[in-house]
């Protein structure tokens, strides 16, 4: 059964970045603890620089350090803090990558690291592009990878992040990401995936942003071209549902997916070795950004170009069921 | 951190005698099991066990209780120095170290610390530049919790090349952590060579200073008195007053204590053959019988 989702509305921005400082404010006055560590990426106006400035006994500014910051994290953990780590994606990702699989990873801490400015959300050049980041993530043991589709979704991700055992990463946009779901009172499980559209043609797997984009899709294939399709929130890329990949591939027969990350190594690389392992051979397509450093342009401008909104990503369904 | 006496000569000689035990046992230990760090391990012998031994909260048969002081390991391809420690305290027996050492699926030791395998360490480590973020976000976390115990870490000095260090030497002078303690086990030798031409890091006690430690050097960091005398003058600072950390630098030797090991770079790491295993135990135990001759 699929959710209600903001599929008949406009697209609505609201920022994860914010919705997340919002909710661990919301947290912390209601008499949870844990600790907040930044580096230096926190504006005082924003959410988590609100949260910084009332509760500055539990937050840390490590300054532009970004392992640093990831390593104390750890050391803090160890001391029995569930930490809340805000890391520019990009450097979270590429720089701190010792720091994830060791001090995080290997040594099993709950410290969850909300990676920002996922994809090319960032602005400003491949620099500043976190698009390996969930290549890396998904080779890492212990790692549970959570990329929320919407700021609401990722509030639940972050409350429920407080008992969860084990690493975490959060990833979301630096902006206003469109809400998917209309409705908020839906059921969030880490690893269970959710339908947010039935559909007898094709289905669509995506995660973050992406997921709405999809949706946006799904509305032309059906208006313009009467393809009926499914899609599927991703949420939790690791560990990765599975039993609903193989599930739609069954009733659909025909997969794609949807990042906004480098098609290598991603979620459609995690789904095409689950489809491929289980003997599908059905129509299958990966869009996310492709093999090279992105040209430069506004997020939107880039993600047209690259077919990553709901008009490319509708070309491209149509071509793979028709061609 | 215990509350301690001032150090007496009874003391420095009962912890001497320790470090003789934790030689012996470190060399059974790596001819047993083929593999090792014995020249950064052998250096760091009597700052170890000054540290298990009289100045740290710590109880190897209950690890985990929340009060304890922490240390950790950042040279963390230096483990068979505390493992013996925490057999000679009681926690295993040799023959079980020997025998559920990295065997694949039963281990609980390997050749770098996991604190899963082995509930007595603090910190899984072994990639080097991880210790001290570690440290400082334990000591920060302390503070946040007004919790009573410290934070000790130990460097190697050749360790010091990687980046992390300084971005965490900047953040714990920053928060002036006084909960902390960073120790260097500066034995000037690194894997392929003297750390003065590798990559240079002296002067040190000056870097740190600027850093905003509270440096603290041990002219001979192998004489027990020495790391005695220093040790005890790490205050018991509380958690919450904002003082500088301290950094404490211990000149030793790489190998110290077996001749053919001591300042000789060949014995960064790996095994020890039969031969070597044997003049290396006599050479300790005709050492020792030397300096308790010499309290007569």
């Amino acid at each position: 059964m699929a959710v209600k989702s903001t599929f008949d509305f406009d697209q609505m921005l609201s920022s994860a970045r914010e919705a997340y400082a919002e909710e661990l404010m919301r947290m912390a006055d209601e008499g949870l603890d844990f600790a907040f560590t930044y580096s230096d990426n926190v504006a005082p106006s924003s959410s988590a620089g609100k949260l910084v400035a009332k509760y500055p006994e539990r937050c840390f500014n490590f300054g532009i350090a970004e392992p640093d910051q990831v390593g104390a994290s750890c050391g803090m953990a160890l001391a029995g803090e569930v930490v809340y780590a805000q890391v520019m994606g990009p450097f979270l990702s590429l720089r701190s990558a010792d720091q994830i699989h060791t001090d995080i990873a290997y040594n099993d801490v709950n410290v969850r690291l909300i990676g920002t400015h996922a994809g090319v959300t960032a602005e400003g050049g491949p620099t500043h592009n976190c698009i390996a980041d969930l290549a890396l993530y998904r080779a890492i043991p212990n790692l549970t990878v959570v990329v929320p589709a919407d700021a609401a979704q990722c509030c639940k991700a972050i409350r429920q992040s407080l008992t969860y055992q084990g690493p975490m990463v959060i990833r979301i946009d630096r902006a206003g990401m469109p809400a998917v779901y209309a409705d908020t009172d839906y059921e969030f499980t880490f690893g269970k995936a959710i339908q947010v559209l039935e559909g007898t043609d094709v289905t669509i797997i995506s995660a973050g942003s992406p997921v709405y984009w999809s949706m946006m899709a799904a509305k032309k294939l059906q208006e313009q071209h009467g393809i009926s399709v499914g899609l599927i929130d991703m949420h939790t890329i690791k560990p990765l549902d599975t039993e609903a990949i193989l599930k739609a591939a069954g009733e659909t027969g025909n997969i794609v997916t949807v990042e906004e990350h480098s098609i290598n190594g991603g979620l459609g690389s995690a789904v095409a070795e689950c489809l491929l392992e289980a003997g599908f051979s059905g129509r299958f397509k990966r869009i996310g950004l492709p093999d090279e450093f992105a040209v430069l342009g506004s997020t939107d401008a880039v993600y047209h170009y690259y077919g990553l909104d709901p008009e490319g990503i509708a070309n491209t369904v149509f071509d793979l069921l028709t061609k | 951190m215990k509350t301690v006496a001032p150090i007496d000569t009874s003391e420095v000689r009962k912890l001497e005698e320790t470090c003789y035990r934790i030689r012996k046992g470190l060399l059974t230990l790596i001819y047993n099991i083929g593999m090792g760090h014995l020249g950064g391990e052998l250096s760091m012998v009597e700052t170890a066990v000054a540290l298990y031994y009289r100045y740290l909260n710590f109880d190897v048969l209950d690890p985990h209780k929340p009060d304890r002081d922490r240390f950790i390991l950042s040279k963390g391809h230096c483990s068979e120095t505390l493992y013996t420690i925490f057999s000679d305290q009681g926690a295993y027996t040799m023959q079980y170290m020997i025998d559920n050492f990295e065997c694949l699926e039963n281990s609980k030791f390997g050749m770098h610390t996991n604190r899963k395998y082995c509930p007595q360490v603090e910190v899984s480590a072994g990639s080097l530049g991880h210790g001290l973020p570690i440290a400082v976000g334990m000591a920060l976390a302390g503070r946040k919790q007004k919790a009573p115990w410290r934070v000790f870490v130990m460097t190697g000095d050749g360790e010091l090349g990687e980046g992390t260090n300084w971005e965490a030497l900047m953040s714990g002078g920053h928060y002036q952590l006084g909960n902390l303690t960073l120790i260097v086990d500066k034995n000037k030798l690194q894997m392929t060579g003297p750390t003065a031409q590798v990559m240079n890091n002296d002067p040190l006690d000056k870097k740190l200073e600027a850093f905003g430690w509270d440096v603290r050097v041990i002219e001979d960091g192998n004489d027990m008195l020495q790391v005695c005398k220093v040790l005890d003058t790490v205050p018991q600072a509380d958690p919450i007053t904002r003082q500088k950390p301290i950094a404490i630098i211990a000149n030793t030797e790489k190998g110290h204590g077996v001749d053919f090991m001591a300042g000789n770079v060949k014995w960064h790491g790996g095994g020890l053959g039969t031969e070597d295993y044997e003049h290396a135990i006599a050479y300790v135990e005709e050492q020792w019988e030397r300096r308790k001759a010499s309290w007569q």
